[in-house]
């Protein structure tokens, strides 16, 4: 609504190069006490259930008994170095880097190869493919998880790493296809004619060029799809009954009603399943916050 | 089923830019058998895995969902929509449907304000942004399981929760968190909102950055507050990406199940239960696929109707692609 009256009208009002104008460029705003306490709840609210995870990993039972909120007297160590000398933390741990590597790679492999026929290919049925992987945008795996189980033990997937890898994958690219094509699409078709004229195949062109040039993208997409299958929770726990398959998330849950009596222990299990998400979300979160730039923007 | 939402999900055609049929003339003659076989080793793989992993179990899914089918073993006689009948009368579901509907309008309610005015926040230059920024989003990128486990110790009774309540003088309105019948749907969505309320603030972040800051110049230049500037120019511009996060916000509240499992089962009494519980307590759990399979049919028809109407009659308005490129 900012038409030319009210340019007028506001004109002659403006107080001058006052400091008004100087935050409209600059973004910055006087910084309220509002502001602080806005940013202090929330820091609040987010790391406090957080800390007494990980702080709480410290104490013995009878300590955590007498009092939840207090410190640590005296630190106690053994919670998690019991758990980290214990295979009940590693080898899920391993578990899950495995799954989520196969569903990862199946995902950028297959995702970047489909991606380069419905970008840079003609051909009749092409943008009706493309929805019906895009359609697969609309399916919520946690809905399909029955049915899926039923696939898999048709196929004898069950209790095996596999069948959870395979529907992970399955259920990660739509959005890896619907990310990477528009990406691929854009990459000038020069670049695409000038390799032909070295002698390059459109396969040699699509190895040499446009993958190395997709990358940003890929980084994304493999993101995305590690991290949906380090979280995964339902399709391993339907997939899975021997123990020594679980999966991170499975056996932090399994853990808590196995022992439920042993808070500390739950405490310091649960404190070191997370450590491998932060870690990688605090290394990663440049990139991450960038992605979703750049994906928003469009 | 239709694919009603071909135009939204597509990529502009009109597209003027490097589309892929690129002039043929200037190109090495390629045979046709060649071109072919390169496309299906391209396609096959992918398709082959969607297709097996995806459309095929849902597809199965429905004419199981016809059929009488205890446990293992072959399908039992053919029922018609007998299941899907017993399904959508059964209060229980019924209860579980109201409360992933509850849970969808508490997190529009709470986390797109709450996510929207951080956003806001933090997209100006205050001290530490950057690290608030991380903070707020850390709790969505933990799994799932993991935080579940954490709340359900918190929520003890005379755990964390209470102490802290106690401490600051709130201890007459502690309550049994998990156990009482009208509060636990309530608990569960402060849960979900503690986990998810960083993810609307980043995708609003992302929204705000990609709004050029001359227009906000231009306005403060012509007399408007900060407050007007936002009001009208940055929240409508912010429209998009609201409309993406209200989406895959309604998506993803159709589905709870991680948190809702592992801290209540989904009790008492069915007072949290959600769809996805339902599906796993009275299909999985009890071996009864058949009436299972046609649960899981009921989810996905509910996720995917909503889909295509919002597709229709909220996305349409945006730029054309704008799906197809937000999400993630």
């Amino acid at each position: 609504m900012t038409d030319v009256s009210t340019i007028l009208q506001a004109a002659p009002a403006r107080p001058g190069p006052g400091p008004q104008p100087r935050r409209g460029r600059l973004g910055i705003s006087p910084l309220t006490p509002v502001t602080y306490l806005a940013a202090l709840l929330l820091v609040g609210v987010t790391v406090v259930p957080l800390l007494f995870v990980f702080v709480d990993g410290f104490k013995t039972n009878a300590q955590i008994n007498s009092s939840a909120t207090a410190l640590p007297h005296p630190w106690d160590t053994r919670n998690y170095t019991q758990m980290l000398t214990s295979a009940a933390f590693w080898q899920p741990l391993e578990n899950s880097a495995v799954i989520a590597a196969i569903a990862t790679v199946l995902v950028v492999v297959l995702g970047a190869m489909a991606a380069f026929a419905l970008s840079r290919y003609a051909f009749p049925g092409r943008e009706g493919l493309f929805l019906l992987f895009a359609v697969g945008l609309l399916f919520p795996i946690n809905a399909a998880a029955l049915p899926l189980y039923l696939m898999l033990d048709k196929l004898g997937l069950l209790d095996n790493p596999l069948g959870v890898a395979l529907p992970e994958a399955a259920f990660g690219l739509p959005i890896t296809i619907v990310i990477l094509r528009p990406f691929m699409r854009e990459i000038p078709g020069e670049l695409e004619d000038a390799a032909v004229v070295d002698g390059a195949t459109r396969i040699g062109f699509f190895l040499r060029i446009l993958l190395p040039l997709s990358r940003p993208a890929l980084v994304t997409v493999a993101v995305l799809a590690f991290v949906q299958s380090w979280n995964q929770y339902l399709i391993p726990l339907l997939v899975f009954t021997s123990q020594q398959r679980f999966t991170l998330p499975l056996a932090v849950a399994n853990f808590q009603t196995q022992y439920a009596q042993n808070t500390a222990s739950i405490l310091a299990f649960t404190a070191l399943s997370m450590l491998p998400a932060l870690g990688c979300f605090i290394f990663a979160q440049r990139h991450l916050v960038g992605g979703f730039t750049g994906a928003v923007k469009g | 089923m239709a694919v009603a939402g071909d135009k939204d999900l597509d990529i502009p055609r009109a597209e003027p830019g490097p589309a892929p049929p690129v002039p043929r003339a200037r190109r090495r003659p390629r045979p046709r058998l060649r071109r072919r076989t390169e496309l299906v080793v391209l396609l096959a793989p992918a398709l082959l895995l969607f297709v097996g992993f995806v459309l095929l179990p849902i597809v199965l899914a429905a004419w199981d969902g016809m059929h009488k089918w205890t446990g293992f073993g072959s399908l039992g006689p053919f029922a018609g929509l007998h299941n899907y009948r017993l399904v959508l009368s059964d209060p229980v579901f019924r209860q579980s449907f109201v409360h992933n509907v509850i849970i969808v309008i508490a997190s529009i309610l709470i986390q797109l304000p709450l996510g929207l005015g951080m956003a806001l926040l933090l997209n100006r230059r205050i001290r530490g942004r950057a690290f608030l920024r991380t903070l707020a989003f850390a709790p969505f990128v933990l799994p799932y399981a993991t935080t579940a486990v954490m709340w359900l110790l918190l929520l003890q009774p005379g755990g964390f929760v209470d102490q802290v309540m106690k401490l600051v003088g709130l201890g007459g309105l502690v309550q049994l968190w998990l156990a009482n019948l009208h509060l636990v749907i309530y608990t569960m969505i402060v849960v979900l909102t503690w986990q998810f309320f960083g993810f609307a603030m980043i995708l609003m972040l992302a929204g705000l950055q990609g709004i050029p800051g001359e227009l906000r110049e231009a306005a403060a230049l012509d007399g408007a507050s900060g407050w007007q500037a936002t009001r009208r120019i940055t929240l409508p511009l912010l429209g998009p990406t609201i409309r993406i996060w209200l989406f895959l916000s309604v998506v993803g509240s159709l589905q709870v199940f991680d948190q809702v499992w592992i801290m209540t089962g989904g009790g008492p009494a069915n007072a949290s239960s959600t769809m996805v519980t339902y599906l796993v307590q009275h299909g999985f759990q009890s071996y009864e696929f058949g009436y299972g399979s046609a649960v899981a049919v009921i989810i996905f028809l509910i996720c995917f109707i909503f889909a295509l109407l919002y597709q229709r009659f909220v996305l349409r308005r945006d730029t054309r692609g704008a799906l197809t490129r937000a999400v993630g």
